[in-house]
């Protein structure tokens, strides 16, 4: 699968989770690499350009999450 | 300048022999209005009785998801100065070793860009730059990062690895500690910067079981050096040490916590095999005895402060390790032990709390450690033997 692909399935299930629930990044891990069938790795570093990109940011809510950051 | 908050409460903490923070606080305040109104709002804090902080949030640099600790005041009208009083943590030096050139750097930058209020150093072990405002941030890290530092570790994340002095200052210290600090540092860097674990994990590298770092108690992972082979003695040194006046029955044999040291007056004995290698005796007769044989770490896990499930000590899970660069073995145990923690752990579960939960048998099983006499959860306590249905056959 093409990194775009993964970056694409990563924002959206970040997106979904929208008020819902917040996602730690190992969540995001697990629940991409079962979907997509790939290795927990490719996952990684897809997630690490979105964070990069400033796409997703990471917050504190006593626990480390990954968030769509707020419109400014 | 506005003028100076007054501080009747915070003032009592000023009486007394010892430096006060409040003292050190108003002389920033003297010149830096966000140090003013954080003397107001910390005064504000005791006449209510409560906190005025509101901690965490979404504050970060760029690509970095720990190093920075979000902090609010609840009251900003009155306090504008700390309506953002953000904490920078910087990745220390190991073993805190600085040039005073160093130290005028980090002090420029953060006079410059926060309060010029300073920590050193966090229990973790970073050097702690107190109250930033949002928008300086990338800019901090700019001045850092440009100039060789690098932001430390927060939230659910490996936290900055930290060590003793080890060689570079103690004769006693059986590793480097100070390298494998910096090893550990460098292999791990992103899980010190993109937080993905259940919640912290720290490292703590003692050059002995003196541990001056604390690790057994303070580490997930507390890596103590120690030895394999014999104390090596030198039995005019404990006659000079008798003749200097120690008792040396009262305050060695009997204080040796397996009791494998016998004196007969002439002669200082220790039954090896029975030596837990707790460093007593070797630290009181420092000229008379000293650790003999190869040198490598024990490494231990689990210990934290109380939080979901009150505090707890390491436990064993390696009794001697080599500790040769480039750590291959125990980088490659990390590995292991992260993985059954992500599989396992709950939100907030340290490594120790999870062991204590799943079991040390289901633990030692998936990172390939066998059972070993030295596995005991505190001391006096029987070991941890472990037999599958299949062994029993």
């Amino acid at each position: 699968m093409e990194k775009e692909e993964i970056k694409q399935k990563i924002y959206g299930l970040v997106e979904k989770s929208v008020g819902k629930k917040k996602l730690k990044s190992s969540d995001i891990q697990k629940t991409i690499s079962a979907e997509a069938g790939i290795a927990r790795d490719e996952v990684k570093d897809a997630l690490r350009e979105l964070i990069d990109e400033g796409k997703l940011i990471y917050t504190y809510f006593g626990g480390s999450f990954v968030e769509i950051p707020p419109k400014q | 300048m506005s003028e100076m908050r007054k501080t009747p409460l915070l003032d009592d903490l000023e009486k007394g022999p010892w430096p006060s923070f409040v003292t050190e606080m108003k002389k920033a305040a003297a010149k830096s209005e966000m140090s003013n109104d954080l003397l107001g709002a910390l005064e504000q804090c005791y006449k209510d009785k409560k906190t005025h902080w509101k901690h965490g949030g979404i504050v970060g640099v760029r690509g970095y998801g720990g190093g920075v600790i979000g902090r609010y005041s609840d009251i900003p009208e009155q306090f504008p100065g700390v309506a953002h009083f953000h904490t920078v943590r910087v990745n220390q030096p190991s073993a805190w070793f600085y040039k005073t050139d160093s130290l005028r750097e980090i002090c420029g930058i953060w006079d410059k860009y926060g309060s010029g209020l300073t920590n050193f150093h966090g229990s973790t072990g970073d050097m702690i730059l107190l109250g930033t405002k949002t928008e300086n941030l990338e800019t901090i890290f700019a001045e850092l990062s440009s100039r060789g530092w690098d932001l430390g570790g927060s939230g659910s994340a490996l936290r900055t690895p930290s060590c003793c002095v080890g060689p570079a200052r103690c004769e006693w210290s059986n590793i480097d500690t100070l390298d494998i600090t910096y090893s550990l540092t460098e292999e791990f860097q992103d899980e010190m910067h993109r937080p993905a674990f259940p919640y912290k994990y720290k490292f703590k590298v003692s050059g002995c079981a003196v541990d001056c770092v604390a690790a057994i108690a303070r580490a997930d992972c507390a890596i103590i050096g120690t030895w394999k082979g014999d104390i090596k003695i030198d039995q005019a040194e404990v006659q000079r040490y008798a003749k200097n006046g120690m008792d040396i029955n009262a305050e060695i044999v009997n204080m040796c916590p397996t009791k494998c040291i016998t004196y007969n007056g002439k002669e200082l004995k220790i039954e090896n095999e029975d030596c837990s290698r707790c460093m007593h005796c070797i630290t009181k007769m420092t000229k008379a005895l000293r650790p003999g044989g190869e040198r490598g770490a024990t490494i231990l896990i689990g210990s934290h402060a109380p939080f979901v499930k009150g505090a707890q000590l390491s436990q064993v899970i390696v009794p001697f390790m080599k500790m040769e660069p480039p750590y291959t073995e125990i980088k490659e145990l990390t590995r292991k032990i992260w993985e059954w923690w992500d599989e396992y752990g709950k939100n907030r579960e340290r490594i120790g709390e999870l062991i204590e939960r799943k079991g040390m048998r289901d633990f030692l099983e998936y990172i390939g450690v066998d059972p070993h006499p030295a596995m005991i959860k505190e001391p006096r306590r029987d070991p941890f033997y472990f037999w599958t249905t299949d062994e029993l056959k």
